[in-house]
């Protein structure tokens, strides 16, 4: 596949030319803290970032989406009956992606495309966007993906992987979609010697610097029930105060719950995201609540990652090793321990 | 591009209130569109989103058998904010039904053998389906005895008495119809717990299944019977419930272990339940 390159001032014109083309997206800093929008001009890209707080799941799956829209007007012929609401699916390009948070749609395409459903939001949404991914050189000390199926310079979810040389971005194509996009630009420079093995050798120090932080194979061998009826899901619960933060923020938790909204005559049915940290996530409508209690909680959420979502697609885990939910979680609760107890704690009877 | 979450509109044909309580109605719904009638193909043991513009939709099992054409039914119990609104809808009105969803009783599987209906409450709306379904002229023959044991907790908290009583009447199934307790002197069927009169009636467990649907409480009783009648876990079915939303296995909410219960259940073996975590 090709590569070109960028210098770092020519890049503004690159991301103009790409906006005359297409809907871009890429991080822009918003308050404290960076975040994917679209953007209204190049300037406001901002690629010295190491990760978005929010993780850009919200690109393909909305915070709250709106389904279906109906109108309740007395004597209207199509009173209460749900009609599909107009999307805006013209091409776009997410910019400065990191490769892990690709790799998560990837991994949540199996959920939200199957051979029997498709959703058609997540589905139009994936088919009208290249993703262009920025390669971490420097990732951070809650970063894991190398243990989670991923890496800094993971290019299996991307189109293109952009990779900062400090004067300028490599471009490597990784997709045909990708090779298109760069094959229409103009203002891309032929590399100059040694990038190629530049970019190699800072692949490899980035993944020096991650190292292989668990072992979940063991993990594989355990039936789902020994996992379930483990101890150590009461220590690891001790501290949760069922925020949900790090579902939230996490680019793999795509549950979401739907809701019916009326003003006057009209409504919508709209979706939101949900967690499974919340009673509510699975309460009966007759009261019975088979996740009662915290402890259950917390262990579907570590279950679903680790362990069924594995069992149920034979390979991968729900979860890409972005460190989000172990940065923010306020009790300081590290998924890494969680996987490395589920891994070697003896759960046998004794 | 064809949406899932999107209902067909239906018409609402005729609301029967069901039990002396008022809390069970049935609702007969017809499509608007002759192709969503087509279209919407099911089979015994599967439900439906019965969808209310404005206030949402739940999961309903769908109590008539696909031979029965032109219209579908189901049985509701008044708990929450829809089904109390759905409670006073009245026929003509316009509401949605989403699916079929899920998957359904075993019927390649339950051809040639015998099966055990055991039912309790209003959990009996699939059953039905599946009689109604058995009792067809063109399906009697692919099964062979059929025995329902049926209970609620007063006679008038029973489920389609009218047909109950239809086939009380046929002698090509065995009806066991019992209630916890009655102060009604012509009662003229069974008194005692359904786990109780399934043990005294005994139905043999050779070259049978049996399909089990109720309360907690009752399921809980009557497991050890349908063992100690010689009913492996293999041949025990039952049908479970889950807070639903999309009912298509995307949103991620009613999984018990690796299985979502709107799209790889709601009918599980025995069997299968005993691989997977206790959390239902
Ligand atoms: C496969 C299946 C088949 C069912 N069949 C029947 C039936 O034949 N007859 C019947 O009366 N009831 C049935 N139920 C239970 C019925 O779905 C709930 O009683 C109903 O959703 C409660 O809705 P509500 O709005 O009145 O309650 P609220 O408590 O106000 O619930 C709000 C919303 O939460 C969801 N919800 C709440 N409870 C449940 C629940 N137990 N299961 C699924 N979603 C829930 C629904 O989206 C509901 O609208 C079935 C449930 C399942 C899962
Ligand atoms: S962020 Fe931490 S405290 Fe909050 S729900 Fe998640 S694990 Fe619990
Ligand atoms: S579980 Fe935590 S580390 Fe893994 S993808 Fe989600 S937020 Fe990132
Ligand atoms: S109801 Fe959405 S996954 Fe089952």
């Amino acid at each position: 596949m090709s590569e070109t390159y960028v210098s770092k001032e020519k890049l503004p014109g690159i991301v103009e030319q790409l906006m005359g083309t297409h809907r871009v997206f890429g991080p822009i800093l918003k308050g404290q803290y960076h975040q994917f929008a679209l953007l209204e001009e190049s300037a406001d890209l901002d690629l010295a970032f190491r990760n978005t707080r929010l993780s850009p799941k919200a690109l393909f799956h909305p915070h709250s989406e709106r389904m279906f829209e109906f109108t309740l007007e007395k004597g209207n012929p199509d009173a209460g009956i749900l009609k599909e609401v107009p999307k805006d699916y013209r091409s776009r390009i997410v910019l400065g992606i990191r490769p892990c948070d690709a790799y998560a749609f990837k991994l949540d395409d199996r959920n939200f495309i199957t051979d029997q459903f498709k959703d058609p939001w997540w589905v139009q949404r994936r088919e009208s966007t290249t993703l262009v991914g920025l390669a971490c050189n420097d990732p951070c000390s809650t970063c894991f993906c190398t243990s989670a199926g991923s890496g800094p310079f993971d290019t299996s979810s991307l189109d293109v992987l952009l990779v900062d040389l400090g004067e300028g971005y490599l471009l490597q194509a990784v997709t045909h979609k990708g090779e298109q996009l760069m094959g229409d630009l103009a203002g891309g420079e032929s590399v100059p010697e040694h990038c190629t093995e530049q970019a190699a050798a800072l692949k490899q120090s980035a993944e020096a610097q991650l190292g292989i932080q668990f072992n979940l194979d063991p993990v594989k061998q355990k039936s789902m029930v020994e996992l379930f009826d483990a101890p150590f899901w009461e220590d690891v619960q001790f501290s949760c105060i069922n925020c949900g933060t790090c579902t939230f923020l996490c680019p793999t938790c795509w549950c979401f719950d739907i809701q019916d909204e009326v003003y006057q005559s009209r409504g919508e049915r709209i979706r939101i995201w949900d967690s499974c940290m919340f009673p509510l996530f699975t309460l009966h409508g007759a009261g019975h609540n088979p996740r009662d209690q915290k402890l259950k909680r917390v262990r579907q959420r570590f279950m679903h990652k680790l362990k069924y979502y594995p069992d149920k697609y034979a390979d991968g885990i729900a979860c890409v090793g972005c460190g989000r939910c172990v940065q923010h979680c306020p009790v300081n609760i590290d998924i890494r321990q969680v996987a490395r107890l589920m891994a070697e704690s003896c759960v046998c009877p004794v | 591009m064809n949406n899932p979450y999107l209902p067909y509109p239906v018409k609402i044909d005729s609301v029967v209130t069901e039990t002396e309580d008022r809390n069970l109605k049935t609702f007969k719904l017809v499509f608007l569109n002759p192709d969503d009638e087509a279209g919407f193909n099911y089979t015994p043991g599967q439900f439906a989103e019965l969808s209310i513009a404005g206030l949402g939709e739940i999961p309903i099992g769908i109590a008539t058998s696909p031979t029965e054409k032109g219209y579908i039914m189901f049985t509701v119990n008044k708990v929450g904010k829809v089904t109390n609104h759905l409670h006073n809808m009245q026929a003509g009105e316009i509401m949605g039904v989403r699916g079929p969803l899920g998957n359904w009783y075993p019927w390649d599987v339950l051809e040639g053998k015998n099966v055990v209906i055991i039912g309790g409450g209003f959990a009996f709306t699939t059953l039905r389906s599946s009689i109604v379904y058995m009792l067809d002229s063109a399906n009697r023959s692919r099964f062979g005895d059929i025995t329902v044991v049926y209970g609620a907790r007063s006679p008038g908290l029973l489920l389609y008495k009218e047909e109950l009583a239809a086939w009380e009447q046929r002698d090509d199934i065995n009806m066991h119809i019992t209630v916890d307790g009655t102060d009604d002197p012509n009662w003229k069927y069974n008194i005692g717990f359904v786990p109780a009169i399934t043990k005294e009636k005994a139905p043999s467990s050779e070259n049978a299944y049996a399909i089990v649907c109720g309360p907690p409480i009752m399921i809980k009783f009557t497991l050890p019977v349908l063992t100690d009648l010689g009913f492996p876990a293999e041949r025990i079915i039952t049908s479970l419930e889950m807070r639903m939303k999309c009912g298509i296995g995307i949103c991620g909410r009613c999984n018990i272990g690796t299985e979502y219960v709107c799209k790889d259940g709601p009918v599980f073996t025995l069997e299968q339940l005993s691989r997977l975590p206790n959390e239902y």
